[in-house]
Protein backbone atom coordinates (compact mmCIF):
# COMPACT_ATOMS: atom_id res chain seq x y z
CA UNK A 1 0.00 0.00 0.00
CA UNK A 2 1.11 3.55 -0.62
CA UNK A 3 1.08 6.04 2.27
CA UNK A 4 -2.09 7.61 0.80
CA UNK A 5 -3.88 4.26 0.81
CA UNK A 6 -2.70 3.56 4.33
CA UNK A 7 -4.14 6.85 5.47
CA UNK A 8 -7.49 6.11 3.83
CA UNK A 9 -7.56 2.71 5.48
CA UNK A 10 -6.80 4.35 8.82
CA UNK A 11 -9.84 6.62 8.47
CA UNK A 12 -12.07 3.67 7.65
CA UNK A 13 -11.06 2.03 10.86
CA UNK A 14 -13.95 3.20 13.06
CA UNK A 15 -12.09 3.32 16.36
CA UNK A 16 -9.94 6.20 15.23
CA UNK A 17 -12.41 9.02 15.26
CA UNK A 18 -9.84 11.77 15.43
CA UNK A 19 -9.18 11.68 11.72
CA UNK A 20 -12.81 11.99 10.62
CA UNK A 21 -13.32 15.24 8.87
CA UNK A 22 -9.73 16.21 9.31
CA UNK A 23 -7.83 17.44 6.34
CA UNK A 24 -5.73 14.92 4.54
CA UNK A 25 -2.43 15.25 6.33
CA UNK A 26 -0.51 13.40 3.65
CA UNK A 27 2.10 15.91 2.72
CA UNK A 28 3.62 15.14 -0.59
CA UNK A 29 6.54 17.43 0.04
CA UNK A 30 7.97 19.32 -2.92
CA UNK A 31 10.41 16.46 -3.32
CA UNK A 32 11.16 13.18 -1.63
CA UNK A 33 8.97 10.87 0.41
CA UNK A 34 5.42 11.67 1.56
CA UNK A 35 4.52 11.39 5.25
CA UNK A 36 1.50 11.38 7.54
CA UNK A 37 1.15 13.96 10.29
CA UNK A 38 -0.27 12.43 13.43
CA UNK A 39 -1.49 14.22 16.60
CA UNK A 40 1.00 13.69 19.43
CA UNK A 41 -1.63 12.44 21.87
CA UNK A 42 -2.68 9.65 19.49
CA UNK A 43 0.65 8.18 18.53
CA UNK A 44 0.46 5.06 20.69
CA UNK A 45 -3.08 4.32 19.53
CA UNK A 46 -2.22 4.71 15.88
CA UNK A 47 1.01 2.81 16.20
CA UNK A 48 -0.89 -0.07 17.77
CA UNK A 49 -3.37 -0.14 14.89
CA UNK A 50 -0.58 0.01 12.34
CA UNK A 51 1.30 -2.82 13.99
CA UNK A 52 -1.47 -5.22 14.87
CA UNK A 53 -4.04 -4.93 12.09
CA UNK A 54 -3.55 -7.46 9.36
CA UNK A 55 -3.78 -5.07 6.41
CA UNK A 56 -0.95 -2.90 7.80
CA UNK A 57 1.27 -5.36 9.71
CA UNK A 58 4.04 -2.87 10.40
CA UNK A 59 6.21 -5.27 12.35
CA UNK A 60 9.39 -3.22 12.07
CA UNK A 61 10.18 0.25 13.33
CA UNK A 62 12.92 0.99 10.88
CA UNK A 63 13.95 4.33 12.30
CA UNK A 64 12.85 6.87 14.87
CA UNK A 65 14.39 10.28 14.92
CA UNK A 66 13.61 13.97 15.21
CA UNK A 67 14.17 17.20 13.31
CA UNK A 68 14.43 20.63 14.88
CA UNK A 69 12.45 23.10 12.77
CA UNK A 70 13.83 26.15 14.45
CA UNK A 71 12.15 28.65 12.13
CA UNK A 72 8.70 27.17 12.85
CA UNK A 73 9.45 26.71 16.55
CA UNK A 74 8.62 23.04 16.50
CA UNK A 75 10.15 19.60 16.78
CA UNK A 76 9.22 16.91 14.33
CA UNK A 77 9.47 13.36 15.58
CA UNK A 78 9.72 11.01 12.61
CA UNK A 79 8.83 7.32 12.57
CA UNK A 80 9.75 5.14 9.61
CA UNK A 81 7.67 2.01 9.73
CA UNK A 82 8.17 -0.98 7.54
CA UNK A 83 6.32 -4.25 7.04
CA UNK A 84 8.25 -7.40 6.17
CA UNK A 85 4.98 -9.09 5.40
CA UNK A 86 3.50 -6.66 2.88
CA UNK A 87 6.74 -4.91 1.99
CA UNK A 88 5.27 -1.46 2.31
CA UNK A 89 6.44 1.45 4.39
CA UNK A 90 5.03 4.61 5.83
CA UNK A 91 6.48 7.68 7.49
CA UNK A 92 4.69 9.17 10.49
CA UNK A 93 5.43 12.62 11.80
CA UNK A 94 4.52 14.36 15.00
CA UNK A 95 4.72 18.09 15.47
CA UNK A 96 5.64 19.16 18.98
CA UNK A 97 6.02 22.64 20.33
CA UNK A 98 9.69 23.41 20.59
CA UNK A 99 11.10 23.64 24.09
CA UNK A 100 12.17 21.72 27.15
CA UNK A 101 8.68 20.51 27.94
CA UNK A 102 8.16 18.69 24.64
CA UNK A 103 6.98 15.18 25.39
CA UNK A 104 5.01 12.32 23.88
CA UNK A 105 4.16 8.73 24.59
CA UNK A 106 6.68 5.95 24.11
CA UNK A 107 6.08 3.16 21.60
CA UNK A 108 8.48 0.84 23.39
CA UNK A 109 5.70 -1.64 24.15
CA UNK A 110 5.18 -2.23 20.42
CA UNK A 111 8.72 -2.28 19.05
CA UNK A 112 11.65 -3.30 21.23
CA UNK A 113 14.15 -1.18 19.35
CA UNK A 114 12.16 1.97 20.19
CA UNK A 115 13.72 1.93 23.64
CA UNK A 116 17.15 2.95 22.36
CA UNK A 117 15.85 5.14 19.54
CA UNK A 118 13.85 7.17 22.03
CA UNK A 119 16.78 7.46 24.39
CA UNK A 120 18.82 8.84 21.52
CA UNK A 121 16.16 11.39 20.63
CA UNK A 122 15.89 12.36 24.29
CA UNK A 123 19.63 12.76 24.55
CA UNK A 124 20.18 14.79 21.40
CA UNK A 125 16.94 16.80 21.24
CA UNK A 126 15.61 16.79 24.80
CA UNK A 127 12.21 15.41 23.86
CA UNK A 128 10.81 13.34 26.72
CA UNK A 129 8.98 10.07 26.25
CA UNK A 130 6.29 9.34 28.83
CA UNK A 131 6.26 5.89 30.44
CA UNK A 132 9.64 5.05 28.96
CA UNK A 133 11.25 2.31 31.05
CA UNK A 134 14.76 3.73 31.11
CA UNK A 135 14.94 7.30 29.86
CA UNK A 136 18.60 8.18 30.30
CA UNK A 137 21.11 9.85 28.05
CA UNK A 138 22.70 7.31 25.72
CA UNK A 139 25.48 9.04 23.79
CA UNK A 140 26.52 11.83 26.16
CA UNK A 141 27.40 11.73 29.85
CA UNK A 142 24.47 12.03 32.26
CA UNK A 143 25.55 15.47 33.46
CA UNK A 144 26.05 17.00 30.03
CA UNK A 145 24.32 20.35 29.57
CA UNK A 146 22.14 20.90 26.52
CA UNK A 147 20.96 18.82 23.60
CA UNK A 148 23.42 19.00 20.70
CA UNK A 149 21.16 18.42 17.72
CA UNK A 150 19.00 21.43 18.51
CA UNK A 151 19.68 24.22 16.07
CA UNK A 152 20.36 26.77 18.82
CA UNK A 153 22.70 24.50 20.80
CA UNK A 154 25.68 26.22 22.37
CA UNK A 155 28.38 23.91 23.67
CA UNK A 156 29.36 24.55 27.28
CA UNK A 157 32.83 26.00 27.64
CA UNK A 158 34.20 23.28 29.84
CA UNK A 159 33.15 19.91 31.14
CA UNK A 160 34.50 19.01 34.59
CA UNK A 161 37.33 21.48 34.12
CA UNK A 162 38.28 20.17 30.68
CA UNK A 163 38.01 22.82 27.98
CA UNK A 164 35.79 21.83 25.05
CA UNK A 165 37.66 24.08 22.65
CA UNK A 166 41.35 24.32 21.98
CA UNK A 167 43.58 26.78 20.22
CA UNK A 168 44.15 26.12 16.52
CA UNK A 169 47.09 23.86 15.73
CA UNK A 170 48.47 26.34 13.21
CA UNK A 171 48.39 30.05 14.02
CA UNK B 1 28.60 -28.78 54.91
CA UNK B 2 26.38 -25.77 54.57
CA UNK B 3 25.04 -24.55 51.30
CA UNK B 4 27.44 -22.46 49.28
CA UNK B 5 26.11 -18.95 49.06
CA UNK B 6 26.97 -16.72 46.17
CA UNK B 7 26.58 -13.02 45.98
CA UNK B 8 25.61 -10.92 43.00
CA UNK B 9 28.50 -8.93 41.66
CA UNK B 10 28.61 -5.90 39.41
CA UNK B 11 31.40 -6.00 36.85
CA UNK B 12 32.58 -3.61 34.19
CA UNK B 13 33.45 -5.18 30.90
CA UNK B 14 35.10 -2.53 28.80
CA UNK B 15 35.18 0.29 27.69
CA UNK B 16 38.58 -0.96 26.58
CA UNK B 17 38.13 -4.69 26.56
CA UNK B 18 39.68 -6.63 23.68
CA UNK B 19 36.45 -8.46 22.94
CA UNK B 20 34.05 -5.52 22.88
CA UNK B 21 35.06 -4.66 19.29
CA UNK B 22 35.62 -1.01 19.93
CA UNK B 23 34.95 1.22 22.85
CA UNK B 24 31.80 -0.19 24.42
CA UNK B 25 31.16 -0.79 28.08
CA UNK B 26 29.01 -3.55 29.45
CA UNK B 27 27.75 -3.34 33.00
CA UNK B 28 27.55 -7.01 33.84
CA UNK B 29 25.66 -8.35 36.82
CA UNK B 30 26.93 -11.79 37.64
CA UNK B 31 26.16 -14.57 40.00
CA UNK B 32 29.29 -16.65 39.73
CA UNK B 33 29.98 -17.37 36.07
CA UNK B 34 26.39 -16.79 35.07
CA UNK B 35 25.19 -13.30 34.28
CA UNK B 36 21.91 -11.87 35.42
CA UNK B 37 22.11 -9.17 32.78
CA UNK B 38 24.62 -7.32 30.68
CA UNK B 39 23.62 -3.71 30.07
CA UNK B 40 25.49 -2.09 27.18
CA UNK B 41 26.68 1.44 27.76
CA UNK B 42 27.62 3.16 24.53
CA UNK B 43 28.61 6.65 23.49
CA UNK B 44 32.34 6.61 24.15
CA UNK B 45 33.03 7.32 20.48
CA UNK B 46 30.25 9.77 19.81
CA UNK B 47 31.55 12.44 17.43
CA UNK B 48 28.27 14.04 16.42
CA UNK B 49 28.59 13.19 12.76
CA UNK B 50 24.97 14.21 12.31
CA UNK B 51 25.69 17.67 13.72
CA UNK B 52 28.75 18.03 11.50
CA UNK B 53 26.54 17.23 8.51
CA UNK B 54 24.49 20.32 9.22
CA UNK B 55 27.60 22.48 8.98
CA UNK B 56 29.08 20.90 5.84
CA UNK B 57 27.94 21.14 2.25
CA UNK B 58 26.41 18.13 0.51
CA UNK B 59 29.71 17.31 -1.18
CA UNK B 60 31.75 18.28 1.85
CA UNK B 61 30.06 15.77 4.10
CA UNK B 62 31.14 12.84 1.94
CA UNK B 63 34.45 12.12 3.78
CA UNK B 64 32.57 12.02 7.08
CA UNK B 65 30.38 9.19 5.91
CA UNK B 66 33.50 7.00 5.90
CA UNK B 67 33.66 7.38 9.65
CA UNK B 68 30.15 6.09 10.23
CA UNK B 69 31.31 2.53 9.66
CA UNK B 70 35.02 2.39 9.02
CA UNK B 71 34.85 -1.27 8.00
CA UNK B 72 32.24 -0.64 5.33
CA UNK B 73 33.08 2.88 4.20
CA UNK B 74 32.12 2.13 0.59
CA UNK B 75 28.60 1.25 1.62
CA UNK B 76 28.23 4.35 3.79
CA UNK B 77 29.55 6.58 0.99
CA UNK B 78 27.10 5.04 -1.39
CA UNK B 79 24.09 5.30 0.93
CA UNK B 80 24.63 8.99 1.51
CA UNK B 81 25.32 9.66 -2.18
CA UNK B 82 22.15 7.78 -3.08
CA UNK B 83 20.11 9.82 -0.62
CA UNK B 84 21.37 13.09 -2.10
CA UNK B 85 20.80 11.83 -5.64
CA UNK B 86 17.23 10.76 -4.88
CA UNK B 87 16.46 14.10 -3.34
CA UNK B 88 18.14 16.17 -6.01
CA UNK B 89 16.99 13.97 -8.91
CA UNK B 90 20.46 13.17 -10.20
CA UNK B 91 20.92 10.17 -12.50
CA UNK B 92 24.29 8.46 -12.60
CA UNK B 93 25.80 6.57 -15.50
CA UNK B 94 25.50 2.80 -15.75
CA UNK B 95 29.24 2.33 -15.58
CA UNK B 96 29.41 4.32 -12.36
CA UNK B 97 26.76 2.08 -10.81
CA UNK B 98 28.80 -1.00 -11.71
CA UNK B 99 31.91 0.54 -10.21
CA UNK B 100 29.96 1.26 -7.05
CA UNK B 101 28.70 -2.30 -6.82
CA UNK B 102 32.19 -3.70 -7.40
CA UNK B 103 33.64 -1.53 -4.66
CA UNK B 104 30.81 -2.35 -2.26
CA UNK B 105 31.07 -6.09 -2.77
CA UNK B 106 34.84 -6.00 -2.28
CA UNK B 107 34.12 -4.08 0.90
CA UNK B 108 31.62 -6.72 1.99
CA UNK B 109 34.21 -9.47 1.59
CA UNK B 110 36.84 -7.74 3.69
CA UNK B 111 34.37 -6.67 6.32
CA UNK B 112 33.09 -10.22 6.73
CA UNK B 113 36.66 -11.54 6.73
CA UNK B 114 37.45 -9.37 9.70
CA UNK B 115 34.15 -10.27 11.38
CA UNK B 116 34.61 -14.04 11.20
CA UNK B 117 38.32 -13.76 11.94
CA UNK B 118 37.71 -11.63 15.00
CA UNK B 119 35.00 -14.00 16.13
CA UNK B 120 37.49 -16.84 15.93
CA UNK B 121 39.95 -14.80 17.92
CA UNK B 122 37.38 -13.96 20.59
CA UNK B 123 36.64 -17.61 21.21
CA UNK B 124 40.33 -18.50 21.26
CA UNK B 125 41.50 -19.24 17.72
CA UNK B 126 44.15 -16.77 16.69
CA UNK B 127 45.40 -18.24 13.40
CA UNK B 128 42.23 -17.77 11.32
CA UNK B 129 42.24 -14.09 12.26
CA UNK B 130 45.69 -13.71 10.74
CA UNK B 131 44.55 -15.58 7.63
CA UNK B 132 41.60 -13.25 7.37
CA UNK B 133 43.79 -10.19 7.73
CA UNK B 134 46.18 -11.47 5.07
CA UNK B 135 43.35 -11.74 2.54
CA UNK B 136 42.00 -8.39 3.69
CA UNK B 137 45.35 -6.82 2.89
CA UNK B 138 45.18 -8.11 -0.67
CA UNK B 139 41.78 -6.51 -1.18
CA UNK B 140 42.98 -3.33 0.46
CA UNK B 141 45.81 -3.22 -2.08
CA UNK B 142 43.25 -3.50 -4.86
CA UNK B 143 41.07 -0.80 -3.38
CA UNK B 144 44.09 1.42 -2.87
CA UNK B 145 44.78 1.15 -6.58
CA UNK B 146 41.19 2.12 -7.24
CA UNK B 147 40.81 5.13 -4.96
CA UNK B 148 44.08 5.72 -3.14
CA UNK B 149 42.90 4.81 0.33
CA UNK B 150 43.01 1.72 2.48
CA UNK B 151 40.38 2.39 5.12
CA UNK B 152 38.43 5.60 4.66
CA UNK B 153 37.89 5.19 0.95
CA UNK B 154 35.78 8.23 0.19
CA UNK B 155 35.16 6.73 -3.25
CA UNK B 156 31.52 7.34 -4.10
CA UNK B 157 30.44 10.82 -5.06
CA UNK B 158 27.13 12.48 -5.70
CA UNK B 159 26.61 11.54 -9.33
CA UNK B 160 28.92 8.54 -9.50
CA UNK B 161 32.40 7.71 -8.24
CA UNK B 162 35.54 9.78 -8.11
CA UNK B 163 37.82 7.66 -10.36
CA UNK B 164 37.25 5.08 -13.01
CA UNK B 165 39.12 1.82 -12.48
CA UNK B 166 42.73 1.79 -13.64
CA UNK B 167 43.56 -0.28 -16.77
CA UNK B 168 44.07 -3.96 -16.03
CA UNK B 169 42.53 -3.66 -12.57
CA UNK B 170 39.65 -6.02 -13.37
CA UNK B 171 42.15 -8.80 -14.14
CA UNK B 172 43.74 -8.31 -10.76
CA UNK B 173 40.42 -8.52 -8.97
CA UNK B 174 39.47 -11.65 -10.89
CA UNK B 175 42.75 -13.31 -10.06
CA UNK B 176 42.17 -12.43 -6.41
CA UNK B 177 38.73 -14.07 -6.53
CA UNK B 178 40.21 -17.12 -8.23
CA UNK B 179 42.61 -17.69 -5.37
CA UNK B 180 40.19 -16.53 -2.67
CA UNK B 181 37.39 -18.99 -3.38
CA UNK B 182 39.47 -22.14 -2.80
CA UNK B 183 41.02 -20.43 0.19
CA UNK B 184 37.56 -20.00 1.68
CA UNK B 185 37.27 -23.79 1.66
CA UNK B 186 40.53 -23.99 3.54
CA UNK B 187 39.28 -21.38 5.96
CA UNK B 188 36.24 -23.55 6.55
CA UNK B 189 38.41 -26.57 7.26
CA UNK B 190 40.46 -24.50 9.66
CA UNK B 191 37.68 -22.73 11.52
CA UNK B 192 34.12 -23.42 10.46
CA UNK B 193 34.27 -27.18 10.89
CA UNK B 194 36.33 -26.85 14.02
CA UNK B 195 34.67 -28.76 16.84
CA UNK B 196 35.68 -26.25 19.49
CA UNK B 197 34.26 -23.33 17.53
CA UNK B 198 31.01 -25.17 16.88
CA UNK B 199 30.65 -25.98 20.56
CA UNK B 200 31.40 -22.44 21.57
CA UNK B 201 28.73 -21.05 19.24
CA UNK B 202 26.03 -23.67 19.01
CA UNK B 203 22.85 -22.80 20.86
CA UNK B 204 24.39 -19.63 22.31
CA UNK B 205 22.63 -16.28 22.10
CA UNK B 206 19.58 -17.57 20.29
CA UNK B 207 17.57 -14.75 18.74
CA UNK B 208 14.15 -15.80 17.55
CA UNK B 209 12.64 -14.53 14.34
CA UNK B 210 10.13 -12.40 16.26
CA UNK B 211 12.79 -10.83 18.45
CA UNK B 212 15.00 -10.15 15.47
CA UNK B 213 12.23 -8.21 13.75
CA UNK B 214 10.97 -6.56 16.91
CA UNK B 215 14.43 -5.28 17.78
CA UNK B 216 15.04 -4.33 14.17
CA UNK B 217 18.07 -6.51 13.64
CA UNK B 218 19.30 -6.28 10.08
CA UNK B 219 21.66 -7.92 7.64
CA UNK B 220 23.42 -11.16 8.59
CA UNK B 221 22.03 -10.96 12.14
CA UNK B 222 18.49 -10.96 10.82
CA UNK B 223 19.17 -13.61 8.21
CA UNK B 224 20.85 -15.75 10.83
CA UNK B 225 17.49 -15.90 12.57
CA UNK B 226 15.98 -17.40 9.45
CA UNK B 227 14.42 -14.33 7.85
CA UNK B 228 15.18 -14.37 4.15
CA UNK B 229 15.53 -10.67 3.61
CA UNK B 230 18.16 -8.78 1.71
CA UNK B 231 17.57 -5.30 0.35
CA UNK B 232 19.75 -6.08 -2.65
CA UNK B 233 17.10 -8.59 -3.71
CA UNK B 234 13.92 -7.45 -1.98
CA UNK B 235 13.97 -3.69 -2.51
CA UNK B 236 16.54 -3.59 -5.29
CA UNK B 237 18.68 -0.55 -5.89
CA UNK B 238 21.55 0.25 -8.24
CA UNK B 239 22.20 -2.58 -10.74
CA UNK B 240 21.69 -5.44 -8.30
CA UNK B 241 18.59 -6.88 -10.06
CA UNK B 242 20.85 -7.87 -12.98
CA UNK B 243 22.89 -10.30 -10.91
CA UNK B 244 22.21 -13.88 -10.03
CA UNK B 245 23.05 -14.65 -6.41
CA UNK B 246 21.65 -16.43 -3.40
CA UNK B 247 20.68 -15.05 -0.02
CA UNK B 248 22.08 -17.32 2.68
CA UNK B 249 19.93 -17.69 5.77
CA UNK B 250 20.42 -19.43 9.09
CA UNK B 251 19.37 -23.06 9.08
CA UNK B 252 20.03 -24.04 12.66
CA UNK B 253 22.80 -26.39 11.57
CA UNK B 254 24.81 -25.59 14.70
CA UNK B 255 22.01 -26.41 17.08
CA UNK B 256 19.29 -23.80 17.28
CA UNK B 257 17.98 -21.42 14.64
CA UNK B 258 19.31 -17.93 15.24
CA UNK B 259 22.27 -18.90 17.42
CA UNK B 260 25.78 -17.50 17.10
CA UNK B 261 26.81 -20.25 14.69
CA UNK B 262 24.02 -19.33 12.27
CA UNK B 263 25.08 -15.70 12.19
CA UNK B 264 28.66 -16.78 11.65
CA UNK B 265 27.70 -19.14 8.82
CA UNK B 266 25.64 -16.51 7.02
CA UNK B 267 28.74 -14.31 6.79
CA UNK B 268 30.88 -17.15 5.48
CA UNK B 269 28.32 -17.96 2.81
CA UNK B 270 27.82 -14.32 1.88
CA UNK B 271 31.48 -13.94 0.97
CA UNK B 272 31.02 -16.62 -1.66
CA UNK B 273 27.95 -14.84 -3.03
CA UNK B 274 29.90 -11.58 -3.21
CA UNK B 275 32.53 -13.34 -5.32
CA UNK B 276 29.74 -14.46 -7.62
CA UNK B 277 28.43 -10.90 -7.96
CA UNK B 278 31.93 -9.59 -8.67
CA UNK B 279 32.46 -12.06 -11.50
CA UNK B 280 29.16 -11.03 -13.09
CA UNK B 281 30.05 -7.36 -12.65
CA UNK B 282 33.15 -7.70 -14.76
CA UNK B 283 31.22 -9.55 -17.44
CA UNK B 284 28.47 -6.97 -17.68
CA UNK B 285 30.18 -3.66 -17.03
CA UNK B 286 29.65 -1.35 -20.01
CA UNK B 287 32.87 -0.25 -21.68
CA UNK B 288 31.67 3.30 -22.16
CA UNK B 289 30.35 5.81 -19.66
CA UNK B 290 31.69 8.43 -17.35
CA UNK B 291 32.62 7.72 -13.75
CA UNK B 292 30.84 10.81 -12.52
CA UNK B 293 28.09 12.67 -14.31
CA UNK B 294 28.12 16.45 -14.35
CA UNK B 295 26.94 17.70 -10.98
CA UNK B 296 26.82 21.35 -9.91
CA UNK B 297 29.63 22.44 -7.59
CA UNK B 298 26.99 23.28 -5.03
CA UNK B 299 24.19 20.77 -4.91
CA UNK B 300 20.93 22.33 -3.79
CA UNK B 301 18.20 19.71 -3.59
CA UNK B 302 14.67 21.12 -3.33
CA UNK B 303 13.16 21.27 0.15
CA UNK B 304 11.95 17.86 1.15
CA UNK B 305 13.10 14.69 2.75
CA UNK B 306 14.03 11.19 1.79
CA UNK B 307 14.75 7.95 3.64
CA UNK B 308 17.07 5.61 1.77
CA UNK B 309 17.97 2.09 2.83
CA UNK B 310 20.75 -0.03 1.41
CA UNK B 311 22.26 -3.35 2.36
CA UNK B 312 25.56 -2.53 4.01
CA UNK B 313 27.83 -5.28 5.34
CA UNK B 314 26.20 -4.95 8.73
CA UNK B 315 22.79 -4.88 7.10
CA UNK B 316 20.18 -2.29 6.35
CA UNK B 317 21.82 1.12 6.54
CA UNK B 318 19.25 3.88 6.50
CA UNK B 319 19.99 7.48 5.67
CA UNK B 320 17.31 10.05 6.48
CA UNK B 321 18.09 13.28 4.71
CA UNK B 322 16.14 16.51 5.13
CA UNK B 323 16.79 19.45 2.86
CA UNK B 324 15.61 23.02 3.28
CA UNK B 325 16.70 24.03 -0.19
CA UNK B 326 20.10 25.43 0.79
CA UNK B 327 23.48 23.93 -0.08
CA UNK B 328 23.81 22.27 3.33
CA UNK B 329 21.74 19.34 4.59
CA UNK B 330 19.20 20.43 7.19
CA UNK B 331 19.32 17.12 8.99
CA UNK B 332 21.11 13.84 8.30
CA UNK B 333 20.38 10.73 10.29
CA UNK B 334 22.16 7.41 9.87
CA UNK B 335 20.17 4.48 11.14
CA UNK B 336 22.83 1.85 11.50
CA UNK B 337 22.60 -1.89 12.06
CA UNK B 338 25.01 -2.02 14.98
CA UNK B 339 22.89 0.38 17.00
CA UNK B 340 19.85 -1.85 16.97
CA UNK B 341 21.93 -5.02 17.29
CA UNK B 342 23.30 -3.60 20.52
CA UNK B 343 19.88 -2.84 21.96
CA UNK B 344 18.97 -6.52 22.04
CA UNK B 345 21.99 -7.54 24.15
CA UNK B 346 20.32 -6.71 27.44
CA UNK B 347 17.42 -9.02 26.66
CA UNK B 348 19.37 -11.97 25.29
CA UNK B 349 22.18 -11.87 27.85
CA UNK B 350 20.00 -12.93 30.78
CA UNK B 351 21.31 -16.17 32.22
CA UNK B 352 24.24 -16.37 29.84
CA UNK B 353 27.81 -17.23 30.85
CA UNK B 354 30.33 -14.40 30.68
CA UNK B 355 32.46 -16.33 28.19
CA UNK B 356 29.39 -16.76 25.99
CA UNK B 357 28.69 -13.03 26.05
CA UNK B 358 32.04 -12.56 24.30
CA UNK B 359 31.00 -14.99 21.57
CA UNK B 360 27.57 -13.39 21.35
CA UNK B 361 28.90 -9.86 20.84
CA UNK B 362 31.41 -11.12 18.28
CA UNK B 363 28.66 -12.90 16.36
CA UNK B 364 26.63 -9.68 16.18
CA UNK B 365 29.60 -8.02 14.43
CA UNK B 366 29.06 -4.59 15.92
CA UNK B 367 31.30 -1.68 15.02
CA UNK B 368 31.47 0.97 17.73
CA UNK B 369 31.36 4.12 15.56
CA UNK B 370 28.29 2.78 13.84
CA UNK B 371 26.54 2.58 17.20
CA UNK B 372 27.58 6.04 18.31
CA UNK B 373 28.12 7.92 15.05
Amino acid sequence: MTPEEIYRELIKHSQIEWVEGAKLPVTSATSGDPFLVVPAAKILEIAKVLKTREEFSFDCLSSLTAVDRFANQRFEVVYHLFSYKHRHNVTLKIYLERGDTAHLSTVESLWGCANWFEREVYDLFGIKFDQHSDLRRIMLPDDWVGHPLRKDYKEQEDYHGIATTRPPLIQ
Amino acid sequence: MGELRTQEMLLNMGPQHPSTHGVIRFVVKTDGEVMTTAVPDVGYLHRSIEKIAEKATYHGFMPWTDRVDYLAAMNCNYTYALAVERLAGIETSRRAEFLRVISMELNRIISHLLAVGALGMDVGAYTPFVHGLREREKVNDLIEELCGQRLTYNYARVGGVIYDMPPGWDKKVLSFINQFEPLLEEFNRLLTDNKILIHRLRGIGVITKEDAINYNLVGPNLRGSGVKWDLRKDIPYSVYPEFDFEIPVGTGEGGALGDCYDRYMVRIKEMRESCKILRQCFEKIPAEGEAQVKVPKKVRPPAGEVYVRTESTRGDLGCYLVSDGSDKPYRVKFRAGSFTAMSIVEKISRGMMIADLVAFIASLDVVAPEIDR
